[in-house]
């Protein structure tokens, strides 16, 4: 832990972000939350396909779960509209614990694995939802121009 | 000063930006600015709903959020609180002497669930897709341009949901494509998830968030209206009985007015929750029945790709499902490092600019 840590500054240090890939999202089946499983060709370089596929396939099950209907959510909803929803000031709802699991995840797979090959996840739910976005950093010895390149973007950015 | 931005590398290899302090930062042109405390923006970090690119407004520091014309939410506002408060001072005293207190009390029960629902309605982010940051925006222009030869290059995505074609547009304000089911909002200038329309009476969007909520609130705001009505045509006629019928309507002027309010609002309010009922039913928004998206006229094999087959499912999942967290944190603070979404309106014109580099960046990380 203390290594893979110790990486992830590292990284943060020594490297300027390069390039960004967007993990879209995946409509067949309706409005449910659920990412592409699509291996990008940006990162083939970096990762192996296998742990990207299931981080991503991780991330849609614990979608999945939150968005589940069935017995859970039905008391939820039942018990919320007898309450008049305001039992929402006491409990937190079954979706929000679900997306700090998701979150604790994302730590947890950017400090094991993605910050070791120079890359980063952010959590999708700070992109409104859209995509997972993935940040793919380059060492700054190893490539002069880009780096110039890329800070310039990353502050016009803002 | 105030415009000038430096750069200075923080510990995450990014560029942290010392921006000035908050009332000096422009804000966009419309619809972000709060409605109380205009002082306290100069001294306290800004929260990101006061750099809302939309059109709404904001009270009580981002907890409460509506459209920008409030007018007819007031409106709705009188109406109620007139009708039951002159239904609780003047008819309640005499039909819980005479006939039981129970109708003030079932009647008390309706009234604060109505305002409940309806505040509820009004207040809540109906589902609000955030903008696409500058670099998501590059991204996908730049898969737009590659995709097509033609110009213009095509602006629409094909998904096949269930077996059923749908296709997905991309919204040149918000510049994403939009998920199925959601629509942009030209009131309120922001896409909404499973966008039902606009309702100026409860003054916000009906989406996915707030859809049960704005049910809820028309059907017991029918049952309420059906309940006034009947109990003050009750108390005229018990008071026709030992009065004659015009000394009963000189002895409670306010029936009168509260039986012409109950009796055109029957119409429009029981006729609404009926048609809501319906699209429930068949899981369905309003903006698809008024397009006729999945009616069998389109063709013979055009069916709703969402509903669950059963009229219980549509019902207990539009209801009782879980609800979604608000996508836009309005009262989370600006950090420096996060990047700032494109706005369209008074576009500044850093944000093109960084659209424009980070592009050329990219085309030229990929020889």
């Amino acid at each position: 832990m203390a290594t893979e840590f110790h990486n992830l500054q590292e990284l943060r240090h020594s490297a300027s972000l390069a390039n960004k890939v967007f993990i879209q999202r995946d409509y067949s089946e309706g409005t449910t939350c659920k990412f592409q499983t699509k291996f990008p060709s940006e990162l083939e370089s970096r990762i192996e396909r296998t742990l990207f596929e299931d981080t991503v396939k991780t991330l849609n099950n614990y979608y999945a779960e939150a968005e589940k209907i069935g017995g859970q959510s039905y008391l939820e909803g039942c018990l919320a509209c007898a309450t008049a929803y305001l039992i929402f000031l006491c409990m937190e709802t079954r979706y929000e614990k679900v997306l700090k699991k998701i979150a604790k995840y994302i730590q947890e797979q950017n400090e094991k694995i993605y910050a070791p090959r120079g890359l980063l996840i952010t959590d999708p739910i700070e992109r409104g939802m859209r995509v997972i976005e993935i940040s793919i950093y380059e060492d700054r010895g190893s490539s002069g121009s880009s780096s110039g390149s890329s800070s310039v973007s990353g502050s016009t950015a803002r | 000063m105030s415009q000038i931005q430096h750069a200075a590398l923080d510990q995450q290899g990014r560029y942290n930006q010392i921006c000035t302090r908050g009332g000096s930062c422009p804000p966009p042109a419309d619809g972000s600015e709060p409605a109380h405390c205009p002082g306290h923006r100069s001294r306290s970090p800004r929260k990101k709903w006061q750099v809302f690119p939309g059109r709404n407004r904001f009270y009580c520091d981002g907890r409460i959020m509506m459209a920008r014309q409030t007018g007819v939410f007031y409106l709705t506002l009188v109406l109620i609180l007139l009708t039951c408060g002159l239904f609780f001072t003047f008819d309640c005293p005499f039909l819980a002497s005479n006939l039981t207190p129970a109708i003030p009390a079932v009647g008390g029960v309706l009234f604060i669930f109505v305002m409940g629902m309806l505040f509820r309605a009004s207040f809540s982010d109906p589902g609000i897709l955030p903008r696409a940051t500058p670099d998501e925006a590059a991204d996908l222009e730049r898969q737009i341009d590659s995709a097509g030869c033609s110009r213009p290059p095509p602006r629409t995505r094909e998904v096949l949901i269930n077996g059923q074609a749908v296709k997905l547009k991309y919204c040149f304000t918000c510049k994403i494509f939009r998920p199925p089911r959601a629509s942009h909002c030209s009131l309120c200038d922001n896409c909404v998830e499973r966008f039902d329309h606009h309702c100026p009476w409860v003054g916000n969007c009906v989406g996915r968030r707030n859809y049960r909520f704005f049910y809820l609130f028309i059907l017991s705001l029918s049952l309420l209206t059906v309940f006034i009505f009947a109990f003050v045509i009750t108390h005229v006629i018990l008071r026709s009985n030992q009065t004659g019928f015009l000394g009963a309507l000189k002895d409670s002027p306010a029936s009168v007015l509260e039986v012409v309010v109950c009796f055109f609002s029957i119409w429009s309010i029981v006729g609404l929750s009926g048609f809501h009922t319906y699209l429930i039913s068949s899981n369905q928004t309003t903006n698809e029945d008024i397009k006729g998206s999945w009616s069998t006229k389109r063709g013979k094999d055009n069916y709703n790709p969402y509903s669950y087959g059963n009229i219980l499912t549509n019902c207990c999942a539009a209801l009782c499902g879980p609800l979604p967290p608000s996508l836009i944190d309005r009262r989370g603070l600006i950090q420096s490092g996060t990047p700032q979404t494109v706005s369209q309106s008074n576009g500044t014109s850093n944000s093109s600019y960084a659209s424009t580099q980070l592009h050329s960046n990219m085309q030229g990380a990929h020889p």
